[in-house]
């Protein structure tokens, strides 16, 4: 939308294309996956994208000055690194200058965001709140017609959103306009976008500014609409919905109030105004203050990474040292939050061996519980898998709780609650706050799946399909699916004669981001179906036969189990293990006994980010206490889930096991000469720098703009039409994260460290370019590990730099106190055996 | 003093000294702000519990104690009294218990918030108040604990200050709370001409005293009732002022649940219960309080009905049910609206904060819902469509009050566009001070005028504060405006009665500190950030917020609260006014209300909402 561009004639389609694109692009609440929230700047490189869109957008793209000179006040940021950086990028004679001013200078105000400029001249000439005046109805509309089950009276759905309100319209006495004439308008479809447009703003030339200030005037609403014109099967109770629609309905609105505000005494905006400036989405060069920002940014994050890549070069190689007998091997989620009771399990048995790997082992598929036709994706969210498992025979009840049902609150039955029931909720509450414990309102990773229900895994032959889905996977499907499990990772001999599949959810009570808190490559879902699917599969005898001629070989005494860890309780449910033989019952209790112990250990280390939790009591204790918030109406932090995450390690554990990276690293496994290809290789970076870059770079954005890109404070938040929240009952929609989510965590890009040559990853990466995009525009970062030399380089502009660290790094043992003492950032050790 | 007496000063007393107490401790010191809280109001309520065993144990008779007077004239008297019967009772362990369970929550629920002092603050100076109402004893003290919850409402819902919804809802709230203070205002007025005295409600409750005045006076009567009634409406939210409770649902959720779900939106039904004994012989009040509470059960169940966000659902429903209490009341079922007073506020304090979990709850509950139930009935008919699209506006009340109060009040302010600070200054001070000493003369004025100057001379007040709520640009013009307005109710007043220096002097021994207090900041500010307007939010409390305290306190002072002597100069004033001059009173009540409003719309726009500047994170206008 450049000035040349401005020109041309407005163009409709490609408008609307252009707002879809840089709105939010949020799912409903029981849908949420954590997005790039500035994905619409990633064909921009990672600064020149974030200035750029600060500029548009008013965004705050980077922590605010004095929070970078916070941190380097604490050390947070190195004196010898932010020395570095300016030497780097401005030449070593000028380091002195910049510390200065990125240091010392004194703060100034920015100018006004491009967006919103034109559309306030509303205000400025008619001294009218037009915002005031449609917002209200219009989101109210939108609520009442997208609201999957608050309202008791539904909404009047005669398809689409246009048609059913017209037919409302029409068939109503009292118009949800004030004036006539614009209740006529309404009913004519034939008046467009374009003509009213031609209305309100009168100058084509502003068209399509004056759209994208309307819609980023709320962009929570617009960005859902948007959302939801692309995936209608987010919602449950389907209700057609397109961005069109929003616009026409919003401009019907606003001429309509101008009308009423103004007694028709009014003319086209744009004909009564000098044009502000145009959005211009044109790259600019940096200004100084920018320049400042992108250093301290810059310092920040190698302030860590150098710590981390100091500690990798220094690691051991892999090679050889496989002599030990294993004793039982567990497979995990590449989950930050699986980082720290993988090494708390290591140093409980330090015979076993843990594995990285994303949390759907591999298995995708739609999950139909029993009792319902309705299913639900457990796989990746891009994945659009052709096959369904059901659950059989599981008998459980589901509790009600009268107080979240919607039946209560007509007028006939609360009055008859509040005079009973309401005396039941003051003794309710009493236990809640002083003891409290599951309940219905409880959503609870456990209850995804029921512990003793049957899965139909295995297809008939024929198979068969019910909407469109196979009902289970075939016994080849099954075979390449494992196959493909165990080789990404290397696991394909010594296997231990238990291996476990750890799948993880969460739990949490009043918390309506609950699917944030499950495991992201399961869509929002806990992954315990799928564990227990591969579990099934990998203990079959033909396939393992078949398996055998694929070049791996399962002893008949190994046996897998799938298993859950709740992350918000540190508990863990192990499937189908009865059915083991004695001989394994006996190791499989003493490997649970195992997992039991550095839960509490893992517990401990969780509790020394909570400042409210005592973390100098014993694990067992602090475990105790840990586990209640998941249950507790009062507590809006269960878990605090992604927060400082930072790096992402695809390299063998044997290369990181010795390393303290404190809960801040995904871990997918590799084993580089296994994949001599690179397909493997290809395979986990493309579905991990998505992932994890999208869960970080979430998390970035809102910790740095939590007012505009995150959803604010989650304590006045309220549920619109289970869909989103928004602040009170006539707020736009809060996309991004809570600030309860993302306080404690420093806003650092992902650094993927790739245990494999140069010249592999390059290779992957030109024939991944969507992949390779993240890694050349700087998204994401990238270094490699050679697995020859140990020697680290770092990637930048496509090019690879040998990389000296600055850092020394110290050796340390005794973990345990050190996280009865600090709540903060720690760094990286070495860790001493 | 004997041990009840004792007790009753106790339960009061206790929140206020933690409030005070809690203003003091540094704000990074969470668990002693929570735990002061915690023992302050564990303590209350067991001693609550307690004191209620007991007196319902020895007899349960009705109580009363004159406390203290703080004012004293020949014709005048202004005292603290509290009473404690059933209904106090009542209310006082729902209050103590919900309050209780609340702090505990809080403590957690707002861990890290910023904040977390001026909510604890703000919890405990409300729940003062709270108390203060509940025990009071006649209109006065009643009035003192009213004023504290006006102002600690708005403080809670403009909890988050720096966005523009919270508070901007604040200011609309607390401009409704300010009807419900004339109604109070009024009441209190005319009662003082029907006893002749500063009645307490336990004279107030003495049926055959209440009858023989009812009959010599029975339009004074009718005239108290329908301010007593107004002033119930506007607090309890019932028709015509049902919109603003789900608007006050923009604090933290602990503070809706037990603000709007159960304790303030109550108040009114307390009013009506403490003056029952008064308007349950006015057939009339009693059809009215019927009619206003089934019109407003109605109303509000079937606009709860298409709520599709949970709190405004549970805001509407609780509405709903209180329009049932009133109808209870206007049956005298005193009982049963007891009974259903606290049932229903410790519903809807359960069912607010449980209500983030609504999400995981219903979504899993239409997930296993057969897919034919999901398509459920659609409402085809016309009159189905109508109220349905009725529902979605609210029954159009909002547009309707907006109509019928605001709209005539801004066209005046409008009409007043010419007037300019130089006028107010060369103008109407001159004016003033040669009005001012006619008052010297005021025999020798000839009858007609001197009959008729004051109105005039109030209704110049009313246009003043006209001005100053429509002034677009200069707050140092408003607030000027509002400080001229006591002037002239003042001189309106001395005309109107014999002249009194002494209650003169109380009266603007609050107005003039404050006013020179508040005039001072907004120059500091001014200076400071090259200039002030009122044309929008300027959030300057992110930068200021020293002065923005300060500033709150004299807007407080100005606006008559109970921190500033203006606070009984008010009543002294209303003294002045005879029984058989409504228009004078009202015109005088409705100056107080709307200072207050100009009050709040200066420090709401000057130091709340949006930050003006950008250099830090802010939220957008509309989230």
């Amino acid at each position: 939308m450049n000035s040349s561009k401005m020109e041309k004639p407005f163009d409709l389609k490609d408008c609307l294309h252009q707002l879809a694109h840089y709105l939010p692009s949020q799912s409903p609440l029981k849908d949420f996956i954590h997005h790039n929230s500035l994905h619409a700047f990633q064909d921009n490189d990672f600064f020149s994208g974030l200035f750029k869109a600060s500029r548009l957008f008013g965004y705050q793209s980077f922590l605010a000055i004095n929070e970078f000179r916070r941190k380097y006040n604490t050390g947070a940021i190195r004196q010898d690194i932010l020395e570095r950086v300016i030497a780097e990028n401005e030449g070593k004679e000028k380091v002195a200058y910049w510390k200065e001013l990125i240091l010392h200078s004194p703060v100034e105000d920015r100018p006004h965001a491009l967006i919103g400029a034109l559309r306030s001249e509303w205000k400025n000439t008619y001294f009218i709140d037009l915002d005031s005046a449609v917002y209200p109805l219009l989101f109210r509309l939108l609520n009442a017609y997208l609201d999957q089950g608050i309202a008791l009276w539904k909404f009047p759905k005669e398809g689409g959103f246009l048609n059913s309100l017209r037919q409302l319209e029409q068939n109503s006495q009292l118009s949800i306009f004030q004036t006539k004439q614009a209740r006529a308008r309404f009913l004519d479809p034939s008046i467009g976008i374009t003509q009213l447009l031609e209305k309100i703003v009168g100058r084509e030339s502003l068209f399509e500014q004056y759209l994208f200030d309307q819609q980023f005037a709320h962009p929570g609403w617009s960005g859902m609409i948007a959302t939801l014109e692309d995936k209608p099967q987010s919602l449950l109770d389907r209700s057609p919905i397109a961005l069109e629609e929003l616009i026409l309905l919003e401009l019907h609105l606003e001429w309509d109030a101008l009308d009423a505000l103004l007694y028709g005494d009014w003319h086209s905006l744009g004909n009564i105004i000098s044009p502000p400036p145009p959005l211009n989405f044109e790259t600019q060069e940096f200004t100084l203050e920018e320049k400042c920002l992108r250093y301290a940014q810059l310092a920040l994050e190698w302030s860590f990474y150098d710590q981390v890549l100091a500690a990798f070069s220094k690691s051991p190689s892999t090679k050889g040292g496989k002599s030990k007998e294993i004793s039982f091997q567990a497979l995990f989620c590449i989950d930050d939050r699986e980082c720290s009771l993988r090494r708390n399990l290591e140093s409980q048995d330090p015979l076993c061996q843990t594995f990285g790997t994303p949390g759907f082992f591999n298995m995708a598929f739609y999950f139909q519980p029993e009792g319902t036709e309705n299913n639900t994706k457990v796989c990746p969210a891009p994945m659009h898998p052709p096959y369904l498992i059901k659950e059989l025979g599981s008998n459980k009840k589901k509790k009600k709780d009268l107080h979240l049902s919607r039946r209560m609150q007509s007028i006939h039955n609360s009055t008859l609650m509040s005079q009973t029931m309401g005396f039941w909720s003051a003794i309710k509450l009493f236990f809640n706050l002083f003891k409290p414990s599951i309940s219905p309102a409880t959503s609870s990773s456990f209850n995804h799946m029921s512990h003793n229900s049957e899965l139909s895994i295995d297809a008939s032959n024929p198979p068969q399909f019910e909407n469109n889905l196979q009902l289970g996977f075939s016994l080849e499907e099954q075979l390449d699916r494992l196959e493909g499990q165990l080789r990404s990772i290397g696991l394909i001999d010594d296997f231990a004669p238990l291996v476990y599949f750890v799948a993880h959810g969460a739990s949490s009570v009043n918390n309506p981001y609950y699917a944030a808190y499950d495991c992201g490559a399961c869509s929002g879902r806990p992954g315990s179906v799928n564990a227990r699917v591969i579990s099934h599969i990998a203990n079959k005898t033909e396939v393992r036969q078949l398996l055998a001629k694929r070049g791996i070989h399962i002893p008949d005494s190994t046996r897998f189990v799938g298993a859950l860890h709740d992350t918000t309780q540190d508990d863990i449910v192990f499937y189908d293990a009865q059915s083991l033989p004695p001989a394994l019952m006996e190791k499989h209790l003493k490997n649970v006994h195992t997992f039991e112990v550095a839960l509490d250990f893992n517990a401990k280390e969780r509790s020394r980010r909570l400042e409210l939790v005592n973390s100098k009591k014993s694990a067992a204790e602090i475990h105790k206490k840990l586990r209640l918030r998941a249950v507790s109406l009062f507590e809006p932090r269960p878990e605090l889930n992604h927060a400082t995450n930072a790096l992402c390690v695809v390299a063998p554990r044997n290369k990181s096991l010795d390393i303290f990276l404190d809960r801040r690293a995904f871990l997918n496994s590799y084993e580089p000469e296994l994949d001599v290809d690179g397909s493997a290789l290809a395979s986990i970076l493309n579905a991990a720098t998505p992932v994890c870059g999208g869960i970080n770079l979430e998390y970035y954005f809102s910790r740095v703009d939590n007012h505009k890109l995150g959803a604010g404070s989650k304590l006045p938040h309220n549920v619109m039409g289970l869909i989103g929240v928004a602040n009170g009952i006539d707020g736009d929609l809060r996309t991004g994260l809570p600030i309860q989510m993302i306080e404690i965590h420093d806003p650092l890009r992902l650094m993927m460290i790739v245990y494999a040559k140069k010249e592999k990853i390059d290779a992957v990466l030109a024939a991944n370019p969507k992949t390779a995009d993240w890694y050349q525009k700087e998204w994401t970062l990238l270094s490699s590990i050679d697995p020859e030399t140990q020697e680290v380089f770092t990637y930048s502009k496509g090019d690879w730099h040998l990389y000296n660290p600055l850092f020394e790094i110290k050796e340390h043992d005794a973990f345990e106190s050190l996280f009865e003492k600090s709540p903060e950032n720690l760094p990286v050790y070495k860790i001493k055996k | 003093m004997n041990k009840i007496e004792l007790s009753i000063l106790f339960l009061i007393g206790l929140p206020f000294f933690a409030f005070a107490l809690s203003l003091i401790i540094p704000s990074k010191k969470e668990n002693l702000l929570s735990r002061l809280s915690f023992i302050s109001l564990g303590l209350q309520l067991v001693v609550s519990i307690l004191f209620v065993a007991i007196w319902w144990w020895t007899g349960a008779e009705k109580i009363n104690l004159k406390e203290f007077t703080v004012f004293k004239s020949e014709h005048y008297e202004f005292y603290i009294d509290f009473m404690f019967d059933r209904i106090s009772a009542v209310f006082l362990l729902v209050g103590a218990y919900l309050t209780f369970l609340i702090t505990l929550y809080s403590r957690y629920y707002l861990h890290r918030e910023t904040g977390y002092k001026r909510f604890f603050n703000t919890l405990l100076f409300f729940y003062s108040g709270y108390n203060l109402i509940i025990l009071s004893g006649n209109f006065e003290t009643l009035f003192i604990g009213w004023e504290i919850l006006g102002w600690s409402s708005f403080l809670l819902i403009a909890f988050y200050r720096t966005r523009y919804l919270p508070v901007k809802n604040a200011v609309k709230i607390y401009s409704i709370y300010r009807i419900g203070d004339v109604g109070l205002l009024l009441a209190m007025w005319m009662t003082h001409h029907l006893w002749h005295e500063n009645i307490n409600f336990m004279r107030l409750s003495q049926s055959e005293l209440v009858i023989s005045h009812l009959q010599e006076a029975s339009w004074l009567g009718l005239f108290i009732s329908l301010a007593i009634l107004l002033s119930a409406l506007a607090k309890s939210a019932q028709l015509p002022f049902c919109s603003w409770l789900p608007r006050a649902m923009e604090g933290p959720t602990p503070s809706s649940a037990i603000f709007y779900g159960s304790l303030a939106i109550n108040m009114g039904v307390f009013l009506l219960l403490r003056t029952m004994p008064f308007w349950e012989h006015q057939w009339i009040v009693r059809i009215l309080i019927g009619l206003m509470g089934l019109l407003t059960a109605i109303v509000a169940e079937m606009t709860a009905r298409v709520q599709s966000s949970v709190k405004s659902q549970i805001a509407y429903s609780s509405i709903s049910q209180i329009g049932l209490i009133f109808i209870e009341l206007s049956f005298g079922f005193e009982i049963l609206a007891l009974i259903h007073f606290a049932g229903n506020a410790f519903l809807r304090t359960y069912q607010l904060l449980v209500s983030p979990s609504v999400v995981s709850y219903l979504i899993r509950e239409q997930f296993y819902l057969p897919s034919a139930k999901l398509s459920l009935k659609k409402t085809n008919s016309r009159l189905q469509n109508t109220l349905y699209i009725l529902s979605l506006k609210e029954w159009k009340v909002d547009e309707w009050l907006f109509k019928s109060l605001w709209r005539p009040m801004k066209w005046v302010g409008k009409q007043l566009r010419f007037v300019a600070i130089r006028h107010a200054l060369y103008l109407f001070i001159p004016l003033y001070l040669f009005l001012a000493s006619l008052l010297l003369f005021k025999n020798q004025i000839p009858y007609p005028i001197v009959n008729n100057l004051p109105t005039i001379l109030g209704l110049i007040g009313l246009l003043a504060v006209f001005k100053a709520i429509y002034e677009r640009k200069s707050a140092f013009f408003s607030w000027m405006l509002i400080v001229f307005n006591h002037f002239w109710v003042l001189l309106a007043i001395s005309f109107n009665d014999e002249f009194n220096l002494t209650d003169s002097l109380v009266f603007l021994s609050g107005v003039i500190p404050s006013g020179l207090l508040g005039y001072w900041i907004l120059r500091r500010l001014a200076n400071r950030e090259n200039g002030i307007s009122l044309s929008s939010f300027q959030g300057h409390v992110y930068e200021h917020p020293v002065m923005a305290l300060a500033f709150l306190f004299a807007c407080l002072g100005l606006s008559g609260f109970p921190i500033s002597p203006t606070f009984i100069g008010e009543d002294l004033i209303f003294s002045h006014i005879k029984p058989n001059e409504i228009g004078l009173a009202i015109i005088i009540a409705l100056s107080f209300v709307l200072d207050g409003i100009a009050i709040v719309r200066i420090y709401a726009r000057i130091f709340l909402g949006p930050h003006s500047k950008n250099y830090h994170s802010k939220a957008i206008r509309s989230s």
